[in-house]
């Protein structure tokens, strides 16, 4: 019946999706492209840890904690340690801050360190031998951070320690309410456990010896002599160096400091002495610091932390004299420059003890002699890339070199030192950091995140704390660090949220599997930009496209 | 079996036994009984697997079949004059879709002024639509025709248009044989759409077409169109083979002697005033002419019944040598003269005939024995112009006695 | 709502997918093998978000249809980017007739495979606001009044934009056109007219009527599976930004939806048999600037002179907002 001359043209029908072989793709003017950029708390973590990988992983559940422990540990191999007593500048930065509350990642990382001591997980196998031996002086952060670092590239490591256990600062400076001695020593054995070698009760006293036996020194002795002032004193004042109480506090010696105590500084130690003063029995501890709140240099969270437990803070004051119990304050003003002056006003205040947290200094014994290693304000001078001292072959990092004396930035600059020890021992040139590009705030499409506040780890009772030295604060069970994990907003990092692909009106786009992501389809993209305004995370650029 | 049938019973009795699978309808503008009657059997279950769908236009009623009809059914509605003007858009659209709907045209006036009597001024209007237009002389053929029409339709992929008068055949009462149920089962093949929305074979169907390839679209349908007068041809003698009556086919001819219908009839000679005429006039002439033949008047009949496509060689042989052609038309080309003289005049182009065109019956005037007796005469006698209105009344509009438009609509 | 509820996991429902998800809380979208009904290589212009909420629509109608959907489009924006001869960017058959009958037209394909007795094989018909709202208004209406078993979705860029832009009824007050230009003393088009298609067709007591946008994807999929659970009529009105007829960068179609909701401006909501079942609420409330003044059809809105239509502007989001109680809480 079809035998007829003309063809049907029936409407014009045609095949389906024959609309392949037109090329949309040349319409475009910007092509999107997928970047991986550096997300704020990354780039503000001092430790370099990739903290939007490790929470990624985590927050795949059970399944991905261990993968998260290991991304971590690349970077820090104290996360047990850190998640305790890091002061998260991370978290400051974490641009979830401006969607609802900031992630949580400190708690997430102790989630992570406490979940690997409960599993014996262990560190990574170092790599083959080098050959090289270095030794590290001090086994404080850096000292730590410095030996892992310099064993799993491969180099035969020592530390010494001049003290009995190894932990430096992190032992005899940070009370166990704050970090439990256990879990420093479990993490610590864990380092000694890949071969690094921790000699206590061995104190360096002369480098030139020490020289000899090693390939390379790295000087990580902290800073752990306090900083005198001069205030007049009567005979019967009863003034000591907080510093020394808290390590007398770790020693098990807790000293008497009497029903009222005076703590003379503004900074995170000046804290923890009051704090420890409080359960030493004090019943009112008040710290005396000059300037201003804002000018405070502890941290926001332990003053908080101290002010919750009962501490008092006398702002805008000084110690002008101690006398037996009566302590003589001046008040201060802030001049233009926003320096405290005294203002010739006085008051008394009565305190048993007096204890003076207003800085520590580095024990430089062991350089006497070394007129090629400077000194300057106290601290070892370095090259800031490579953390060389003057002397080749000779290293510093942590509180005995310049910078930021909290626990994080030592782990981080005694990993920084390794890298350049490493290219020095292998007489290779340090290669130059790539410049990071910050997934900033405004590249988010925060619509996306949806509003989930932050589980917030549960506080002992500010009454209890005080009564004793237990840990303050209890750490997230594994359904709540995958939560917070979740909260991540992963920025400037695809997550593989499908928006791209779901939301591109030309279906060009492929998604190419778990973990794999995606690929723009250039045959067919026409540039329209609704993938990048609504990539969540920011982690598409529009590129002018050139022909 | 014969029995009395309204010629609108007739066809939609026909039109069941042709198992639509999908049937629509829109009553009005104006209305026939076809659909009513076609409502009652898809409710007594006499239509079978059909969908009867009571649209609200004849938009839709053409758009619901162009929807059957490409999902796989065989589609049927009916309309007439204002209805199928509004639905003119989607009867252009069906044909370009080679959708092979077949519809019903109960041919009517169109206004204004508002008439809802007979002429052929709507089939007209839609003339280049796309679609076959048969035309039937009487309601046996305007329900033969139906059966033609689905297998003509569906064998070319193009849909059909069966015309027959307004009231002259769809109220009017005949006795008819309607082909029976079995028999049309036996000569209508089952729909096997070229092109169906299928989920197992997905195709797009109306697509645009670009200046680069809308001629061709257009060159294609027209050859296409003109496969159709074989097509036609065919299933007419096969009709007539199966129920032994003549119906269809591209033109009707009639004996020289007694004006009944004959496939067999001889061409008009030369000296024959040769009348050309479609639709129920047919009938009116078969009655009027034999006595002109009687009296010696050399006169012949020749009915179009393709008016769409035209068949203009069909049409010639019929005519043969005759010279004086008259061309009894219902619908007027205005400023022109009847349309389907327009036809006949181009199919008989560079021959040496004289056509007259003959407006007659517009908007339901009778058209009278008498007045196309005297029509033949003058043609004859060489005082028939080329354009004449049959029963022309002078001095204006006239205005009708009391009770002379009481009808049944 | 008919909205899914899945755990949280970074981006909660908002977004497309997650690699989190498991199978079964995944969009149809997010699927690698997702049906892309509506596939690459149509003509839409950059930032079309008809072209996005059609291949949204249909694909979830094929998978709700486990793959037997036939398709009727009416002429405009959508039937011609797609099916340029001898190219289609469709998957599933599709016919397109006229402007005005994309309804009737489905409504007969749901009647032949009725009568063919291919009741697994379901109907979708699609337009835009002229061959809905104005036009097509009378298939519509008559597809609804007889519950033929047909979903209608109504692309809503609110104007004639494949023809250049011009008023139709579904054009918002104040809008610029070509046919209502943003001259004289009431620029644009005029206050106080156009018709709500969503309460039109709630009017013919359907059962089911959801409005949507490409703003929310969980959302306008959870309600295509919702009506394809359903026989009878139903229809499903989404708002499309446009950028050419809106003037919009092409970029924002999605986030103009979405204010068009935050803003009370386009209610998103569902009714069953002609009673409101359900609304969206406003998750994060906006000014109806933010959904303004991105748009040029709007910019003399923001000149001298504009603030009267602002505060009807406002007026607007305000009745939308207490008549479908979209800040909850009434």
């Amino acid at each position: 019946m079809n035998g007829h001359d003309a063809p049907p043209t029936v409407g014009l029908s045609t095949g389906p999706a024959t609309s392949l072989a037109y090329h949309t793709g040349t319409w475009r003017t910007e092509r999107p492209v997928y970047v991986d950029l550096a997300p704020p708390c990354s780039l503000a973590c001092p430790s370099g840890e990739d903290i939007r990988g490790w929470l990624g992983a985590t927050q795949e559940g059970e399944a991905g904690f261990e993968a998260a422990w290991r991304r971590l540990v690349a970077a820090n191999p104290l996360p047990a340690v850190m998640g305790r007593i890091c002061y998260h500048p991370c978290q400051a930065d974490c641009n979830r801050g401006e969607v609802d509350e900031e992630v949580g990642i400190n708690a997430v990382e102790r989630f992570l360190g406490d979940t690997a001591l409960e599993r014996g997980w262990a560190l990574p196998v170092p790599a083959a031998s080098s050959g090289r031996r270095v030794l590290v002086v001090g086994s404080g952060p850096a000292g730590l951070s410095a030996a892992y670092h310099l064993r799993q590239l491969g180099h035969e490591v020592v530390v010494r320690e001049a003290a009995a256990e190894p932990g430096g600062m992190l032992r005899y400076g940070i009370p166990a309410y704050r970090l439990p001695r256990d879990v420093l020593a479990a993490e610590i054995r864990r380092i000694e456990d890949t071969g690094v070698r921790i000699e206590r009760s061995t104190p360096v006293t002369d480098l030139r010896a020490v020289e000899a036996e090693f390939h390379a020194v790295v000087l990580t002795m902290g800073a752990g002599v306090a900083h005198h002032v001069d205030i007049p004193a009567g005979a019967a004042s009863h003034i000591v160096d907080a510093i020394d109480v808290l390590r007398d506090v770790a020693a098990g010696n807790a000293p008497l400091v009497g029903r009222r105590v005076a703590v003379y500084g503004g900074g995170n130690t000046a804290m923890d002495a009051a704090r420890t003063a409080r359960r030493l029995g004090a019943a009112d501890a008040v710290v005396v610091y000059r300037r201003t709140r804002e000018q405070m240099p502890a941290h926001a969270t332990e003053l908080d932390d101290a002010v919750g437990e009962g501490v008092r803070v006398q702002w805008l004051s000084t110690i002008a004299a101690v006398d037996g119990p009566r302590v003589t304050i001046e008040r201060m003003t802030l001049d233009d420059e926003g320096r405290p002056q005294g203002t010739g006003v006085f008051e008394e205040l009565d305190a048993d003890t007096v204890m003076l947290a207003v800085g520590q200094d580095a024990d430089l014994t062991l350089l006497k002699g070394a007129t090629d290693i400077a000194v300057d304000g106290g601290v070892i001078a370095v090259d800031p890339v490579t953390l060389m001292t003057g002397r080749e072959g000779v290293f510093a990092a942590g509180d005995v070199s310049p910078g930021s004396r909290t626990a994080t930035y030592a782990v981080g600059r005694g990993a920084r030192a390794v890298r350049a020890v490493d290219a020095y021992l292998r007489s290779r040139v340090l290669p130059a950091e790539p410049v990071a590009r910050s997934a900033s705030a405004d590249r988010l499409n925060t619509w996306y995140y949806s509003d989930a506040p932050k589980q917030h780890r549960a506080e002992l009772a500010a009454a209890r704390r005080v009564t004793g030295f237990e840990e303050v604060l209890s750490g997230l069970d594994a359904e709540h660090a995958v939560f917070e994990a979740r909260r991540c907003m992963s920025c400037g990092s695809c997550f593989e949220c499908d928006n791209c692909f779901g939301m591109c009106p030309d279906d060009a786009i492929r998604k190419l599997g778990p973990g794999m992501r995606y690929e723009v389809d250039y045959d067919y993209c026409k540039g329209c930009g609704i993938c990048a305004a609504e990539c969540p995370c920011g982690a598409i650029d529009m590129v002018p496209e050139v022909r | 079996m014969r029995e009395v049938l309204e010629g609108s019973q007739a066809v939609a009795r026909t039109v069941a036994r042709c198992r639509p699978g999908v049937v629509c309808a829109y009553p009005i503008s104006p209305q026939t009984h076809i659909v009513e009657a076609l409502s009652v059997m898809a409710r007594t279950g006499e239509l079978g697997a059909c969908e009867y769908v009571n649209v609200e236009s004849e938009f839709s009623a053409m758009s619901v079949a162009i929807g059957a009809s490409a999902a796989g059914s065989r589609a049927y509605t009916a309309t007439a004059s204002q209805g199928l003007l509004y639905m003119a858009e989607a009867v252009f659209n069906a044909a370009g879709m080679g959708l092979p709907i077949v519809m019903t045209v109960a041919n009517r006036a169109i206004g204004a002024p508002i008439n809802i009597w007979n002429d052929h001024s709507d089939a007209m209007a839609l003339r280049d639509s796309g679609w076959l237009q048969l035309y039937a002389a009487d309601n046996q053929e305007a329900a033969d025709l139906h059966v033609i029409a689905f297998a003509v339709a569906e064998e070319l992929g193009i849909p059909a248009m069966v015309c027959m008068d307004g009231f002259v055949l769809t109220h009017a009462t005949d006795v008819l044989e309607l082909p029976d149920a079995d028999a049309v089962d036996a000569f209508l093949p089952p729909y096997l759409p070229t092109q169906v929305l299928d989920v197992e074979y997905p195709i797009t169907i109306g697509t645009m077409a670009g200046p680069e390839s809308f001629t061709e679209t257009k060159y294609l349908q027209h050859l296409r169109f003109l496969d159709a007068a074989e097509v036609i041809d065919g299933w007419s003698r096969r009709f007539l083979e199966a129920f032994g009556r003549e119906a269809g086919g591209l033109v009707a001819r009639y004996d020289r002697d007694t004006c009944e219908r004959s496939r067999d009839a001889s061409a008009a000679r030369a000296g024959d005033v040769t009348v050309v005429a479609m639709g129920s006039v047919l009938g009116t002439l078969q009655a009027a002419l034999p006595a002109l033949h009687d009296a010696g008047v050399p006169v012949r009949l020749v009915g179009v019944s393709s008016f769409r496509p035209f068949p203009a060689a069909a049409l010639r042989a019929a005519l043969g040598a005759s010279r004086d052609i008259v061309v009894i038309d219902r619908a007027l080309e205005l400023g022109s003269g009847g349309v389907l003289t327009g036809d006949v005049g181009r199919a008989l182009a560079g021959t040496r005939s004289r056509i007259h065109s003959v407006v007659a019956g517009l908007g339901g005037r009778p058209i009278l024995e008498a007045s196309l007796q005297d029509v033949v005469r003058r043609a004859l006698d060489g005082t028939l112009g080329a354009l004449d209105f049959l029963d022309l009344k002078t001095g204006g509009i006239p205005v009708p006695t009391a009770g002379a438009t009481e009808v049944h609509r | 709502m008919t909205t899914v509820h899945i755990p949280f996991l970074q981006t909660g429902s908002l977004a497309v997918g997650g690699r989190l998800l498991s199978a079964d809380e995944r969009s149809v979208q997010s699927h690698s093998d997702r049906p892309s009904s509506l596939t690459k290589g149509h003509r839409a212009c950059q930032g079309c978000a008809e072209a996005l909420a059609a291949r949204w629509v249909m694909d979830t109608a094929v998978d709700a249809a486990g793959g037997r959907l036939v398709v009727a489009n009416a002429t405009g924006c959508l039937e011609v980017f797609s099916t340029l001869y001898p190219e289609s960017a469709w998957k599933p058959p599709w016919i397109h007739s006229l402007f005005a009958n994309a309804a009737a037209v489905a409504t007969g394909i749901a009647s032949s495979l009725r009568a063919q007795g291919r009741d697994d094989v379901r109907v979708l018909a699609q337009g835009g606001d002229g061959g809905t709202v104005d036009i097509g208004l009378a298939a519509v209406s008559g597809m609804f009044e007889r519950n033929d078993d047909v979903l209608y979705v109504c692309y809503d860029n609110q104007g004639y934009m494949n023809t250049g832009v011009q008023r139709s009824s579904a054009t918002p007050a104040s809008a610029r056109t070509a046919t209502t230009p943003a001259v004289g003393s009431t620029p644009g088009q005029a206050f106080g007219q156009g018709k709500s298609m969503v309460r039109i067709a709630m009017a013919h007591e359907v059962p089911y009527v959801a409005s949507a946008t490409p703003a929310d994807l969980r959302d306008l999929e959870a309600k295509v599976r919702t009506a394809m659970s359903i026989h009878g009529a139903r229809y499903l009105h989404v708002l499309v930004p446009c950028p050419v007829g809106w003037g919009s960068e092409p970029s924002q179609s999605i986030a103009l939806a979405r204010s068009a909701v935050q803003s009370g401006i386009f209610p998103v909501l569902e009714a069953r048999a002609g009673e409101l079942t359900d609304v969206q609420r406003i998750r994060e409330r906006c000014d109806v600037t933010e959904y303004l003044r991105p748009q040029a059809r709007f910019a003399h809105l923001f000149r001298p002179g504009g603030e009267d239509a602002l505060d009807r502007w406002r007026a607007l989001a305000e009745a939308n907002i207490r008549r479908y109680d979209l800040l909850g809480g009434a």
